[in-house]
Parts: structure tokens; C-alpha cells; sequence
């Protein structure tokens, strides 16, 4: 990490910390929260995109199967699902199982493709959940499962879920980078640059790439089991296809090829969600919140046209532009085009 | 391999033929009727699958660009289609298919289908053209189109499902076996054989279709050779708009039109074309079949009480074809 970057993260840490002294409940359990858990499901993204290559849409779809698992297990009589009735903690620990090994299995189908076809079948895994948890009743049906209380813990201490939400998106951020290091993290890289060669050097390529899967899979979940506890309530509609371009977007947005980004994007698109009605002159062009999908759409292309990278790779550029070094080539220019 | 992999599609005939007692059709020797009338609803919804899928797939062969708003041309056509035909029959609600004629069917199936086609092309030229070969780019470039898209439909088009009315000369019913049968599914079948059968002539015996079959295979060779590759992308692209929309205005007949039709076709494009394998006309047939069948069948043929695991058997299709073939039935590696 350059010594940059290293103090950046300590200044957004220490912001985070102070944050509840110095703004109302809404900004941090309602915004900031929010920004926090979608960025770690957004990092699992960027994770198999810059380590692996691959362009993951099913990490929304293992967020959610977090959050119907918690659901199921924790439900009392009277609530939709299977009503295990378990207590908050065991059943967090159970959808962390169930979403392991759906992310085995998933990983597994899809390790023997990477790029756009891992993006096509990711984007189908993410449908049929869909349609599984809105059809398959005994789980959730498409009313979906409400009333999902969280630990005991967390209960009337918003500021409690926002700390955990701090922590762990504080460990993802340094956990994934540092994985790039490791022999596996290292092996990974290679798979992505040149599954061939890997192969043929004797790497199990599809089994990297399912490892991986499985690692976004479970930070994905985390993220999912948070999010449940924020929320408290999940449905079929929530996991749809609309949320789960969603969060590709954020990923994008931020910058695909870059973990802060992940964050970064989370925060412009729910920032943008909420305060953009507030903007002078948006109500003048006619853009009122109920366009905001306009808005967001437009800001993809924008992005996509002049800087695929995001707002990170356009920070990137600016900071090697000014001490005259070459910008790294942008990798999502490259996917494909070699 | 082949041999391997025919055993699941072997035990799935005995168990329809002989063995499914219990379910909402029961064994297809003892209820022949049902059986025949499932593969027909097989066969016409595979028929609609394969004029959406053949577009993305030609787009994708050609280009190697993921269209994700292969969708919202759908949907678009499906909706500029509703509001033509209303137009022409002079009706907005209740039009039965008594007042609609044959025109005020065909007319607004070429207008969306063209609507979706030009708008198809000017994405191409306009954003796709100068960062060809960039897959992920031109994906996510076209996943923005789609997100705009999808909005304008709904601030245009509003939240309502609403539907396309078949002509009355085809809204009848013939009798197979005993049942009754209508007749604009087989009518939706017809054209989805012309549709597919033009382009079967297209690309096998006219130079154009010649040149993008080579295309498929080499594209840098065939502009070696001094052909004007440009101009023959943006054919392709119009020609795979305009089945989006053509099969959006049939399906909107079928299965009406709503916000997140856009998502579905997608998927089932998507479905059909990673079963299949991208690219090939073929592999868009072979999936469209199949996923037919699927979605046709298992309702039908799944023990009752288990039915709505129907979804799960889309699933397992994609992970028995993707097990043996990660390239799908008719793909290759790049």
C-alpha cells in the first residue's frame, strides 16, 4: 500500500469513528450503514474482477439467500418460511453455511468459463434465485419474510450495527488486499492473465477460480447477514434483477478495478438516491426522483464513454498525471480485447 | 461424452412416458392428449424463445458484445406495438380479437420491430463502434442503455401490464386428441418457422450471410481480405434488434407486456444462448428447444406438490449442459 493510500484509509477510518458523535441518526444509521454494507458486497465483486477476471452478478443473489437463510432460521411461528425459530446468532452462523456451500456449487459450475460468459451465467444464477425464493413457498414465497429480529445485542443501539459494519468493512478492505500477496492470491492473478499457461504450469485454474468464488461468496454473505439485521425484513423483489444490476453499478461506478471504489461507488449511488431531489435546478430539467434509473443509467454511460476505471481510476489518473508517470492501462478496456 | 450425457434426457422420457403417476398429467401412455398438447406448448413457446435468442446470438457471434438491452428492445417494440395496434382499432381496452384484422396485427409488428431495430443501430454506431472488442466496456455500456430504457418505458408506458390482441382470423381453437387447442399459438409457431427459415437462407445462401458466417470465425481475416467489416456489423446489429423487437411484439400477443418483461427476456435469452452456445444459429435452436421443454414440461410433469420447483429445473438444465459442455451444446472456446 503506497503511504498515500495508507493515509487515506486512516483518515476515512477515523472519520467513521467520529461520525456518530457529529452528525444525526439518519446520516449514520440510515445512509451511512447502508453505504457500508453494500460496499462489502460491492468489494466481493471487484475482488473476482481483479484478481480473477471474472464479472460476478451472483454476489447480490448470495447476499439475499444470507438474508432469506436468516429469515427461515430465526422466524417464529406466525412469520413466512420454514419458522426454525433458532436464536439471531445460530442463525446467522447457519445462512453463513447455506450461502458457502451455494457459492461452492455455483463457483464450481461456472469456474470453466471466465469474462463475459461468467457474466452471462452469474446474471442467470441471479434470475433463477429469484424466481426460487418467490416461487418455492416453504422458503419465502414472493411476499417475502418480515419482522427478522436481530441479537439481542444490537437492539435499540443503531450506533452498535454501525461499529460492526465499520469493522467489517475495515477487514474486507485489508483482507483482500492482502490476499494479493498470498501463493493462492498469486495464482489467482495468473489464472486471469493467462489461464493457459497456469494450466499448463500444473494450476488447477477452475479450482482457483471456485476458491475464489467461494471467498467472495462468504464475504458477500457477511455483508447479507448485516444487512438483514439493518433491515429486518427481505422479499423475492429485493433480490431481483433491478438490485442486482444495482450493485454491478455501484462496483462500476466507484471503479471496478479498485476495492476503494466499492465504498466509494456506494456512497455517490445512495448519496444520489437520497439528497438528489434536494439539487437546485434538477426539478427545472424535469428530473424528479422517480427518474433517478435515468439519472444512474446516464452516469454508467458517462462513465463507460470517458473513463471506464470510475471515479477511482479517474483519481488514479489525476494523481500519476501530476508526477508525470503513464496511467496504468485501464483493465476493463482490456477484457476481451487482446 | 454425448453418450454420457443423453442418460439424464433418456431418464426424463421414461419417467414422462411410463413412470409419472401422481403428477398433474399423469404417464403420457395412459394420457396421450395431455401429453401431445404439453408438446405443443413446448414446441410454440421454444418457436418464440429462438426469434428472441437468434438476435442476441447473431449480435454476440458477430461482435462479441453481450447486448443487455437485448431486453428492453424487446419490451419497447412489445409496448410501441400495444399502443399502434389500440390506435388502429380505435379502442385503448376491451378490443377483442373480433376487431382486430390482420393488418392491425402485421402493421405494428413491423413498426416495433423496426422502432427497435433503428434504435438498436444508433446504440451500435454511437456507442459500440469505437470500442469494438471490448466486451466488458460494450456490456456494461449497453446495461446503461438499459437501465435508461427500462425507466423512460415505465414513465411512458406506466406500471400496467397490458397485452397485444392476436388477429381474429387466427383466435380460434382446433381439437387435438380431444382437447382443445389455440390456434395462435401454432400461428405464433408459423412465423417463428418463416422467421427462423429466412434466416437459415440469409446466412447460408446470399454473400452477406456468407461473410458474416466468416466473420463468426474471423473477423480480423475478413477485413484483411477488404471487406468493409463496419458496415457488416452494423447489419448484424440491426437485423438483432429487429428480432428483439419482433419477438417482443409476439410475446406481448402471448404473454402480454409489463415492467421487468425486459429482465425475463434477457434471462431468456441468456438461457437459451449459454444451453445452445453463443454465437451459432444452431446452438440458439438446440436451447430454445430445450429450454421449451423445460419450462413446458415440468409444470406438467413434476409430482403435484412439488410443482413450483419447476424454477430448480431450469437450473438443472443449465448445470447438465454447462457439467458436459461449458460452452454450451453447439459453443467453442474463443
Amino acid at each position: 500500500m503506497s503511504r498515500t493510500s495508507k493515509l487515506a484509509l486512516i483518515a476515512v477510518t477515523a472519520a467513521l469513528a467520529v461520525l456518530p458523535l457529529v452528525t444525526s441518526d439518519f446520516v449514520t444509521s440510515f445512509l451511512v450503514t447502508r453505504i457500508l454494507i453494500l460496499g462489502v458486497a460491492a468489494a466481493s465483486i471487484v475482488f473476482l474482477f481483479r484478481y480473477g477476471g471474472m464479472v460476478s452478478l451472483a454476489q447480490f443473489l448470495i447476499f439475499g439467500v444470507a438474508g432469506f437463510m436468516v429469515g427461515n432460521a430465526t422466524g417464529q411461528a406466525g412469520s413466512k418460511g420454514l419458522k426454525l425459530g433458532w436464536d439471531p446468532w445460530v442463525g446467522a452462523l447457519f445462512a453463513l453455511g447455506v450461502c458457502l456451500v451455494v457459492a461452492l456449487v455455483l463457483g464450481a459450475l461456472a469456474s470453466r468459463t471466465s469474462g463475459i460468459y461468467f457474466l452471462m451465467l452469474t446474471l442467470t444464477y441471479a434470475v433463477i434465485g429469484y424466481y426460487v425464493f418467490g416461487q418455492v413457498t416453504n422458503l419465502s414465497g414472493f411476499g417475502g419474510i418480515t419482522g427478522i429480529t436481530p441479537p439481542s445485542f444490537f437492539a435499540g443501539h443503531p450506533w452498535r450495527l454501525y461499529y460492526v459494519a465499520v469493522g467489517l468493512s475495515l477487514v474486507v478492505y485489508l483482507g483482500f488486499r492482502s490476499i494479493a500477496r498470498t501463493p493462492f492470491g498469486l495464482a489467482l492473478q495468473g489464472t486471469r492473465d493467462d489461464p493457459v499457461r497456469m494450466a499448463s504450469l500444473g494450476f488447477n485454474v477452475p479450482l482457483h477460480r471456485t476458491l475464489a468464488f467461494v471467498i467472495a461468496g462468504f464475504v458477500a454473505a457477511c455483508a447479507g447477514i448485516l444487512n438483514i439485521w439493518w433491515n429486518g425484513q427481505i422479499d423475492p423483489t429485493s433480490i431481483s434483477i433491478g438490485p442486482t444490476l444495482d450493485l454491478l453499478i455501484i462496483a462500476v461506478i466507484g471503479g471496478i478495478s479498485y476495492f476503494g471504489g466499492a465504498w466509494l461507488g456506494a456512497a455517490v449511488y445512495l448519496t444520489a438516491n437520497i439528497y438528489l431531489r434536494n439539487l437546485p435546478l434538477v426539478g427545472l430539467i424535469g428530473i424528479t426522483e422517480a427518474r433517478f434509473n435515468t439519472v444512474i443509467g446516464i452516469v454508467v454511460l458517462l462513465i463507460m464513454v470517458l473513463s471506464p476505471e470510475g471515479i477511482m481510476g479517474i483519481i488514479d489518473r489525476l494523481r500519476r498525471g501530476t508526477r508525470g508517470m503513464k496511467p496504468l492501462a485501464p483493465p476493463v478496456a482490456r477484457v476481451g480485447a487482446d | 461424452m454425448i453418450g454420457l450425457a443423453s442418460i439424464p434426457f433418456l431418464l426424463v422420457l421414461v419417467w414422462i412416458l411410463f413412470l409419472a403417476r401422481g403428477t398433474p398429467a399423469g404417464p403420457a401412455v395412459t394420457n396421450p392428449g395431455r401429453f401431445l398438447v404439453t408438446f405443443l406448448d413446448a414446441v410454440t413457446v421454444a418457436g418464440l424463445f429462438f426469434v428472441v435468442a437468434s438476435g442476441f446470438t447473431l449480435i454476440f457471434g458477430l461482435m462479441r458484445t453481450v447486448n443487455m438491452a437485448h431486453g428492453s428492445l424487446f419490451l419497447l417494440a412489445a409496448y410501441l406495438g400495444i399502443t399502434l395496434q389500440q390506435t388502429m382499432v380505435g379502442k385503448t381496452r376491451n378490443i377483442e380479437p373480433a376487431d382486430v384484422s390482420m393488418a392491425s396485427w402485421l402493421v405494428p409488428l413491423l413498426v416495433g420491430a423496426l422502432v427497435a431495430a433503428v434504435i438498436g443501430i444508433v446504440v451500435q454506431q454511437v456507442l459500440l463502434r469505437w470500442n469494438e472488442g471490448q466486451e466488458l466496456r460494450q456490456a456494461l455500456i449497453t446495461l446503461g442503455v438499459s437501465v435508461i430504457l427500462a425507466d423512460q418505458m415505465l414513465a411512458w408506458f406506466g406500471g400496467l401490464a397490458t397485452r397485444m390482441i392476436w388477429p381474429g382470423a387466427v383466435t380460434h381453437f382446433v381439437e387435438i386428441l380431444g382437447r382443445r387447442y389455440p390456434t395462435s399459438r401454432l400461428f405464433m409457431l408459423a412465423l417463428a418457422m418463416v422467421v427462423g427459415a429466412a434466416l437459415w437462407v440469409w446466412l447460408n445462401k446470399t454473400r452477406m450471410g456468407m461473410i458474416i458466417r466468416a466473420g463468426v470465425d474471423d473477423r480480423d481475416m475478413v477485413r484483411a481480405l477488404g471487406i468493409n467489416i463496419l458496415a457488416v456489423f452494423a447489419v448484424a446489429f440491426f437485423v438483432g434488434a429487429f428480432l428483439a423487437g419482433f419477438g417482443g411484439v409476439m410475446g406481448a400477443s402471448f404473454a402480454g407486456a409489463a415492467p421487468g418483461a425486459d429482465g425475463q427476456w434477457l434471462l431468456n435469452s441468456l438461457v437459451v444462448v449459454i444451453v445452445g452456445g453463443l454465437g451459432s444459429l444452431k446452438g440458439a435452436l438446440a436451447g430454445s428447444m430445450l429450454f421449451g421443454f423445460v419450462v413446458s414440461f415440468s409444470p406438467a410433469y413434476l409430482p403435484g406438490g412439488l410443482t413450483f420447483y419447476s424454477i430448480i429445473l431450469t437450473f438443472v438444465l443449465l448445470a447438465v449442459v454447462l457439467a458436459v459442455r461449458p460452452y454450451g451444446l453447439f459453443g467453442r472456446p474463443e
